[in-house]
């Protein structure tokens, strides 16, 4: 959020990190503030506001007269928060970095955290992210919400970045790698914030939607011995009803805006799995139909494989499978595990167990979840 | 490039592990030799036996001195590898990250100095 006012962003999180410090040491003492995020920001700014004396730079200075300017606490933190997420998701950064920036710039996540969430050496991982804040520094990226005219494309961007944090965590169903706990969380507090600082935009509100129909499967997802429970054999009893009714009003909110996005068609897809809880049955034709949109709206290969097993729930596993055939060539697949998991249970379910048990390998191979890989073991045992 | 991952484990809880669990182990290292193979990714693997079968070897001075047992005691014992060929260090993890192994000891990747 200080970043927006001086576009150095290595300079704002020093300058933050030491009013944490500061903060730590006064508190204490004095109390804590009433309103802590601004006595911080307020802080932080001063500490700034050395710092860029002591550069005496005449970019700096103009910087030192703004921050002068407004050095009183004011309200609009979020607001920085959202600029700051524009620079950090700004096309010129690299797309595999905007994500673990907004984690580090906006959130204070550590690299060495960033880095095991997202898998990547943490010498690596800080590289990227001094490397990207050096190129908002000097390609002079701004730290504004865009104009009209760009802001679907540049929205998306933001989007997509949230929605990898959120990913993130959410391969972790279980919560027990300390590094990921806690980032489907983060990521639904972001949500939480763009959408309440842009409700008009729907794809917004659709991310938000689709987010909170997700984590409220989230404990389904386990069963009281820690195995995995598909989709399918969830109890929807166990999903949480106050976050699919958050869900709900946000999608309903989405679509009167009329503007369908990749986002909203995906929580429209999760909003068809939630009605389970209250109709106890799956609506397959709505679900292909949406997934069709989908295909439509993005080409991913992944919607193709989920648009495949909803079709074979609607007309049939030979149906299933025959969609499954046609992305065969497609060389990722070949390190892609719910590819293998599909067709390994459309096999199955067509008693090919031979080529059944060739996919179920695969997939268990390719699966980095021991309870996952265990729920798939019981399935390949099961062939006979 | 080529990576080394170097499969770490407490050796004596995998030896006395039940038999189910060791069963479910093995099958799930199968489907994972499996996976790398398929994907055109594995070089070479293999399992090794336990440190009481190994022997170490020194010669300071050209004179050997050989000793039963491990270079060093440890927590958890190399027990086995594979060898990979992969376009970069990202690539290497995500398949160190699937490895049955990962989940009770810990994969060390390296790099082939080449």
């Amino acid at each position: 959020m200080l970043a927006a006012r001086t576009r150095d962003v290595a300079g704002a999180e020093d300058a933050l990190s030491e009013a944490f410090a500061a903060a730590l040491a006064d508190w204490p003492a004095s109390g804590v503030p009433r309103a802590p995020e601004a006595w911080l920001l307020t802080v932080a700014r001063r500490k700034l506001i050395d710092a860029a004396r002591r550069r005496r730079t005449s970019d700096d200075a103009v910087d030192v007269i703004e921050l002068l300017a407004e050095a009183q606490p004011e309200a609009e933190i979020p607001d920085e928060r959202l600029r700051l997420m524009f620079a950090c998701a700004h096309p010129a950064i690299d797309e595999g970095v905007r994500a673990p920036l907004i984690l580090q710039v906006v959130l204070g996540f550590d690299a060495a955290a960033i880095a095991s969430a997202f898998l990547v050496a943490p010498a690596t991982m800080g590289q990227r992210l001094v490397r990207a804040k050096s190129r908002i520094r000097q390609a002079g990226i701004p730290f504004s919400v865009p104009g009209r005219d760009e802001l679907a494309e540049r929205l998306d961007a933001v989007l997509e970045a949230i929605y990898a944090i959120f990913a993130e965590g959410w391969s972790d169903p279980a919560g027990t790698q300390v590094q990921t706990r806690g980032l489907a969380e983060e990521a639904i507090w972001l949500g939480r914030l763009v959408a309440s600082l842009m409700p008009q935009e729907p794809e917004v509100l659709g991310l938000l939607a689709l987010m909170l129909h997700a984590e409220a499967r989230r404990v389904a997802r386990r069963d009281a011995a820690g195995e995995f429970v598909p989709l399918g054999e969830q109890d929807p009893q166990r999903w949480d009803g106050a976050l699919i009714a958050e869900a709900e009003t946000l999608l309903l909110a989405a679509s009167r805006m009329n503007a369908p996005g990749r986002f909203q068609l995906e929580a429209a897809v999760q909003s068809a799995h939630a009605a389970r809880r209250s109709t106890g049955r799956t609506d397959w034709m709505a679900i292909v139909a949406l997934y069709d949109a989908l295909i439509a709206v993005t080409g991913s290969i992944v919607v193709a494989i989920n648009r495949a097993v909803a079709l074979a729930e609607l007309e049939g596993p030979a149906a299933g499978m025959a969609l499954l055939d046609t992305l065969q060539s497609d060389r990722r697949l070949a390190e892609y595990q719910p590819y293998w998991a599909a067709r390994a249970e459309l096999l199955a379910r067509l008693e090919s167990s031979g080529a059944a048990r060739e996919a179920y390998t695969r997939a268990i191979g390719l699966e980095a979840d021991p309870a996952v890989r265990r729920f798939l073991q019981r399935r390949l045992a099961a062939l006979g | 490039m080529q990576y080394l991952l170097l499969i770490y484990t407490n050796e004596n809880a995998m030896l006395n592990a039940p038999k189910e669990a060791a069963t479910q182990m093995i099958s799930a290292y199968q489907a994972y030799t499996e996976a790398m193979t398929k994907a055109g990714v594995r070089v070479g693997s293999n399992r090794l036996r336990p440190t009481s079968d190994a022997t170490t070897v020194r010669a300071p001075n050209g004179k050997a001195s050989v000793l039963n047992g491990p270079f060093a005691e440890t927590k958890e014992q190399l027990a086995g590898y594979y060898l990979l060929e992969a376009p970069d260090l990202d690539v290497a993890l995500s398949w160190a990250k699937r490895c049955p192994g990962a989940t009770y000891g810990s994969i060390e990747v390296r790099p082939v100095w080449a």
